[in-house]
């Protein structure tokens, strides 16, 4: 008698499903982790994160400070948490105001069409043609160091990618039948706009605005680093990381390591979860990181 | 009435789908176009509404000749048509409760000081009970949505109904209740009635008269 057994194909969709599961688990809990700790640490702990303790310099990880200290003495890990939670804040602002005005644009493009579309996409392509980070020295060049400067500088270079996803999905709304309806019952342009098209594209953008996020804290961290970002005194991941290039040449190792994992491990938690997000907005496409 | 005046129309410059179509509906008239599939009776019935822009031809809607195409056409001009699409999931925003779907002519005209009793009478009309009126698109079964549809066509009291294979995704009983509905409008309103499909029984029953698409195209 032939032995029946389990279709290849079958075991292999549970294997994938279950490392998505265990994927989307482990974003969630670093997520929340780190959520909870930038926003409980500062408030809790009434610690000076800028405290300096010279006699306590460069001190190797330890029980007293587990992610040792920086060449002024000042707690690493308590650094790490305020610098996070400063990045993330940027991060957040920037990619909503991205988001926002990445959903205006391609909102009125798509609604609009003809030549204000033509006109706007041509600007979006002007804009796409220069690297991101160019862009962005170039705006936060004009400022005095500060959060706002780059906070701009990263939501007016994101906002592209926003336009072109949300100005495709109204152009495919548009030339539903209930448009015509709603046309053929009198309605203006900016009632199918707001009330028609612009319903149909939210969770679109707002997946968008998560999926950018992480991208944000890493121009946020590249900015900081190159010294135009935040001011050196302010912690956040690019200035710590920055500020421990001294230290690394002379084979001190934790003031990059902790900063840069800080960068890394919560950005990508961000990013799977905003992945698991797009699967469930759209199942058929096969997921992956889109940085 | 209405009069379509060698309407040459398409979606591609230069590939016209229908050329120099002419057909006349009387103010009160029912007239029923039939063709097979992909004949360009539907952008007929498109360009008849005001929805789709003619390369060539003219449309005059009471002695007044269209002053132009969807959102450029006048809001007046534009709501003295109701239409019917065929796909009732596709014309109706999957967001909107089927008692706001018949509501929305009303707001986009700025009257929803009066939707809800006007919403349940022409819902009765169609035939909607009150407790379908609370569900969206989603929740409802193509007939019942597309009696929606008809309830939506019908509030602002067009001079005009357009209804493109309104009855070809339904049922018998469906289709019998839905024209029934238009045609007891159509007597109380003495409303025009242009009826696309490819059904022949149906529409010389329904209408007035039908006319065939080879005979226009010729």
């Amino acid at each position: 008698m032939a032995e029946i057994t389990e279709p290849a194909w079958r075991a292999r969709g549970v294997r994938r499903r279950s490392t998505r599961t265990w994927r989307i688990r482990t974003s969630a809990v670093i997520t929340l982790a780190v959520g909870l700790a930038v926003l409980l640490v500062p408030p809790l702990v009434q610690l000076d994160e800028q405290a300096v303790d010279l006699a306590a310099k460069l001190q190797p990880p330890s029980l007293a400070h587990p992610f040792g200290t920086d060449d002024v003495g000042r707690d690493l890990l308590l650094r790490c948490v305020y610098g996070l939670r400063v990045s993330l804040l940027v991060g957040l602002v920037a990619a909503v105001v991205a988001t926002v005005i990445g959903t205006a644009v391609g909102a009125a493009a798509g609604a609009f069409g003809g030549r204000v579309d033509r006109l706007v996409m041509r600007l979006v392509d002007l804009f796409s043609s220069v690297p991101h980070l160019l862009l962005g020295i170039f705006i936060v060049a004009m400022f005095r160091p500060g959060v706002w400067p780059v906070v701009i500088s990263v939501a007016l270079t994101h906002w592209l990618s926003t336009a072109r996803i949300v100005r495709a999905e109204v152009l495919s709304l548009r030339a539903r039948p209930y448009v015509d309806a709603a046309i053929s019952g009198g309605a203006s342009r900016v009632r199918v706009a707001v009330r028609h098209l612009l319903p149909g594209v939210l969770p679109q953008a707002g997946l968008a605005a998560v999926l950018m996020v992480p991208h944000a804290v890493w121009h946020e961290s590249a900015l900081s680093f190159l010294g135009l970002g935040l001011p050196t005194h302010q912690a956040s991941l690019g200035t710590l990381v920055q500020s421990a290039r001294g230290s690394l040449l002379a084979g001190d190792w934790w003031p990059t390591l902790f900063p840069g994992l800080f960068i890394i491990v919560p950005t990508l938690a961000i990013a799977g979860l905003a992945g698991a997000w797009r699967e469930r907005l759209n199942p058929r496409r096969r997921s992956e990181l889109m940085l | 009435m209405l009069e379509l005046d060698a309407i040459t129309a398409g979606y591609e410059r230069g590939k016209p789908v229908i050329a120099g179509i002419s057909l006349t509906v009387q103010p009160g008239e029912s007239v029923g176009l039939l063709g097979p599939s992909g004949c360009g009776k539907s952008t007929l019935a498109r360009v008849a509404a005001l929805l789709h822009r003619p390369d060539a031809g003219r449309v005059v809607i009471d002695g007044t000749e269209a002053g132009g195409w969807r959102h450029r056409a006048p809001r007046a001009q534009r709501t003295a048509f109701g239409v019917v699409f065929q796909q009732p999931r596709l014309s109706a925003d999957p967001r909107l409760t089927l008692a706001d779907l018949i509501a929305e002519p009303l707001r986009a005209n700025g009257r929803s000081g009066e939707p809800a009793d006007k919403v349940r009478e022409f819902a009765a009309r169609v035939g909607l009970t009150e407790d379908l009126l609370g569900r969206r698109p989603h929740e409802v079964s193509d007939g019942q949505l597309q009696r929606a549809c008809v309830a939506r066509a019908l509030i602002l009291r067009p001079r005009w109904l357009v209804c493109d294979e309104m009855t070809a995704m339904l049922d018998a009983s469906t289709t019998a209740a839905l024209v029934h509905a238009v045609e007891s409008y159509r007597t109380e309103t003495g409303a025009g009635l242009l009826a696309v499909g490819h059904d022949r029984v149906l529409l010389n029953r329904w209408c007035d008269r039908t006319v065939d698409w080879s005979t226009l195209a010729s």
